[in-house]
């Protein structure tokens, strides 16, 4: 009879975090930015139909990277208990806090209980009433969430980028000043991003009731350009 | 509340109505058992079709048997931002079909990334219908009109409905509820093919005030509490409540012609 190996928990935890980090590693990265009008989530995306950004809700937004169908899959969930909630009780019920808690205690469970972790980091994005009442849930995978004050970070290089964000960063920026400058970050000093490279959601109280949209194709090009004063 | 999580092979895709009886089996989507003339009714709404989209209206009386249960009820929804929807009928659940409706159509749209076509949901609206159907057996029948711009061949489209879920797409114009057959005869008259928005709310608007004149179930204008029927319109910029001001100013309209010496039908025809 074979006795099975002995492996350290602290050594189980270790080599799922470094599996979970590689993965998400090799993903492109993703910044959220709290701004004048609202909350701008810019994200490096080559896919026009593989969204990395998505509606939640009226004023919640969603944002993953790392494997695909992993945060695809939580995107879904997130949709399904937000309009449940907002069916069963009311729409202004629906919050960002108590979705980022169970996509929270979700990760943590599938991180400590199951063989493989999720490879996924997602940010839960809600817009508030006034600049101060807007809300950034960083969710790791391991669970660990964070409650970003002016902006996020995910994916591949985020303490880099977040270096850079850091040290331009200006809470009344224009739309079109914090998506350029936001571009600029995920690039770097070596590349620069267009257009086709972008996938950009925005939640602003100007959108109406579900504040949500996206930025695509012209308006994208004429703001990176910024030939557009800034809506 | 938790994380709705399901095996592939097992999920209830977009569909809200199949999450919420995966999730929640002992709380049906649509309840209530009364006998009818405890329960409120609404009663007459019209849609119209014209060059640029839909104009759909409602009056804004409930009743409970032969007294009035409410005076401003709304009967006319945005279902999402192309479509509307009118009910007639019991009150309770028609209101709860039309919440049930729209959050289908945004959970859709959310989930698959995706709008659904104006058929589409005008399918959608009548599973719901059908599914209603042993409530309509015991006197709550609900009856909606389905009206949209289908941004796809750029046209408006209207769809009605019978209690069995039948679903029927009417060319030009419908109205149902206590009052329907009232309003459709005065559209009937009224009505010519490539009508412009503003002509299309004008014809709406008569249309109900012949239907509140015939029938008791069904609310005028009221400009001593400023209570107007809902207008509302869809087109290529979307759904659009009429304003208040202009839906007044229509009737102002309808009660002058009737004022006109020997004027007693509303005046011309055409």
């Amino acid at each position: 009879m074979t006795m099975p190996y002995y492996v350290a928990p602290e050594q189980v935890m270790k080599d799922r975090a470094e599996y979970a980090q590689k993965g998400i590693a090799r993903g492109r990265a993703l910044i959220a930015v709290i701004f004048a009008d609202g909350i701008l989530i810019v994200a490096e995306n080559p896919s026009r139909t593989l969204h990395k950004i998505s509606e939640i809700y009226d004023r919640v937004a969603f944002a993953g990277v790392g494997k695909y169908n992993e945060y695809d899959q939580l995107r879904v969930a997130g949709i399904r208990h937000a309009d449940m909630k907002g069916f069963a009780y009311s729409r202004e019920d629906v919050d960002a806090r108590s979705l980022s808690n169970i996509y929270a205690q979700y990760l943590g469970q599938v991180f400590t209980h199951e063989m493989k972790p999720l490879e996924v980091e997602i940010l839960v994005a809600e817009l508030g009433g006034v600049p101060a009442e807007h809300r950034l849930y960083h969710v790791a995978y391991d669970g660990t969430v964070v409650d970003d004050e002016r902006f996020s970070v995910l994916g591949g290089e985020a303490d880099v980028i977040a270096q850079r964000v850091e040290e331009c960063y200006d809470p009344s920026w224009s739309l079109g000043e914090a998506l350029r400058a936001t571009v600029r970050c995920l690039g770097g000093p070596e590349r620069s991003l267009g257009p086709e490279d972008l996938e950009v959601g925005l939640l602003a109280a100007t959108n109406g009731r579900r504040a949500f949209r996206r930025i695509e194709a012209g308006e994208l090009t004429d703001l990176l350009a910024g030939d557009t004063p800034a809506a | 509340m938790s994380l709705f999580l399901f095996p592939p092979a097992d999920d209830p895709g977009p569909s809200f109505a199949a999450l919420w009886q995966r999730v929640q089996p002992d709380v049906p989507l649509v309840t209530g058992a009364l006998p009818p003339e405890a329960i409120r009714h609404g009663t007459t709404i019209v849609a119209v079709r014209h060059a640029a989209g839909i104009v759909m209206a409602g009056d804004r009386r409930a009743t409970e048997g032969v007294s009035i249960a409410h005076r401003s009820i709304e009967k006319v929804f945005a279902a999402d931002r192309f479509s509307a929807v009118a009910i007639a009928g019991a009150a309770g659940p028609a209101v709860e079909m039309v919440r049930l409706f729209q959050t289908q159509l945004e959970h859709y749209e959310k989930v698959e990334g995706a709008v659904l076509s104006l058929e589409g949901k005008a399918n959608q609206l009548s599973q719901m219908v059908r599914a209603n159907l042993p409530m309509a057996m015991q006197g709550l029948v609900v009856v909606p009109l389905f009206a949209g711009f289908d941004v796809r061949r750029g046209v408006g489209r209207i769809f009605t409905y019978d209690v069995t879920g039948g679903r029927y797409e009417e060319t030009d114009f419908h109205a149902t509820g206590s009052g329907g057959r009232d309003a459709r005869t005065t559209i009937k008259l009224g009505y010519r093919d490539a009508m412009s928005r503003d002509e299309a709310v004008a014809l709406a608007v008569r249309a109900l005030y012949e239907a509140a004149d015939e029938d008791a179930a069904t609310g005028g204008p009221d400009p001593v509490r400023g209570i107007y029927p809902t207008v509302a319109t869809v087109g290529a910029d979307g759904f659009q409540q009429v304003g208040e001001e202009e839906v007044a100013e229509r009737f102002a309209e309808v009660l002058a012609r009737r004022e006109r010496p020997g004027g007693r039908s509303g005046g011309d025809v055409a």
